[in-house]
């Protein structure tokens, strides 16, 4: 039991970072602003929150141009998506250890 | 440490943050019914007033009425699809999400691309004389949009899509039955969807 407390990625303690993952697991990719409606959180606190799964190498960031407006977009990197997986099996643990 | 509720309560936000982000859910059943009786009352119209029914695939007789027919068809396209997007925007906002979010995006490119293509098709053959074939095309062509958006949200419209695309084969063989079961798949197919997604969501 102890084993699978372990397991769970500090990286996804917050919710919001757990919804971004969540978010970005099923979707190639998403923008600021659909993230920011998902998530129904302000900018400021999403913008943090981005740049942490960022430095955790968890999501990568993609710059373009629509009709010359700047467009970001975050995709999930392949790191992210194992770590992801590994925190979702160490939920599923947890919650079977202790029925 | 975490207790097993907050596990659960994880979990569960997973879910649903997966759900919302990647299907629209407010797509309403009331404008499947309202689809249904629009295009009910233009299958009577075309009938009754133009006295349009293609027994040929080669069919001329109407080509006198294709204006107003074709008015017509256009009117009931715009009633359905503004009935479609007044009501699911409703349904949205009481559930305080956006209409236009990443989901519906996908489901309406999901669905306009078989639409277009189909619409650009059956408007040469038309124009080709064609008209017997506006039947069986409008319904498999629309039967391929519904079985390809329903991946963008609830997972029932893929089994009206298969339906209508069955009926649109079928009356491309029955050709003198092309109106009728044209009214089959629009009307009564969506009468009957909508209703049920009525009562299975939204009550």
């Amino acid at each position: 039991m102890k084993v699978s407390i372990e397991k769970l990625n500090k990286a996804f303690e917050s919710r919001i970072r757990l919804g971004i993952m969540s978010a970005l697991a099923v979707n190639d990719s998403l923008d600021f602003n659909s993230l920011k409606v998902l998530l129904n959180v302000t900018d400021g606190n999403l913008a943090s929150h981005l740049k942490g799964l960022e430095k955790e190498k968890y999501i990568a960031v993609k710059k373009s141009f629509i009709n010359r407006k700047p467009n970001t977009k975050y995709i999930m990197t392949k790191e992210g998506k194992a770590a992801f997986n590994d925190h979702l099996k160490a939920l599923e643990k947890l919650i079977k250890n202790q029925k | 440490m975490k207790s097993e509720n907050e596990s659960l309560n994880d979990l569960a936000e997973i879910r649903s943050m997966m759900e919302r982000s990647s299907k629209f859910l407010s797509l309403s059943g009331l404008s499947g019914i309202m689809a249904g009786i629009y295009a009910l009352c233009g299958t009577y119209l075309v009938y009754k007033v133009y006295g349009f029914n293609p027994d040929r695939i080669s069919y001329t007789a109407g080509k006198n009425n294709l204006p107003g027919i074709v008015f017509l068809a256009v009117v009931i396209l715009i009633l359905a699809i503004g009935t479609a997007v007044f009501l699911s925007y409703k349904s949205a906002h009481n559930k305080g999400e956006k209409i236009w979010n990443p989901a519906s995006r996908q489901l309406v490119s999901g669905m306009a691309v078989p639409l277009l293509a189909g619409g650009v098709l059956i408007l040469l053959f038309i124009l080709k004389g064609l008209m017997g074939l506006i039947a069986p095309l409008t319904l498999i062509f629309y039967g391929i949009s519904l079985y390809n958006a329903s991946r963008f949200t609830i997972n029932e419209l893929k089994f009206l899509g298969l339906l209508q695309i069955l009926l649109g084969l079928i009356s491309a063989y029955f050709i003198e039955y092309g109106l009728i079961i044209w009214a089959g798949g629009f009307g009564i197919l969506h009468i009957i969807y909508g209703t049920y997604m009525y009562f299975r969501y939204e009550r």
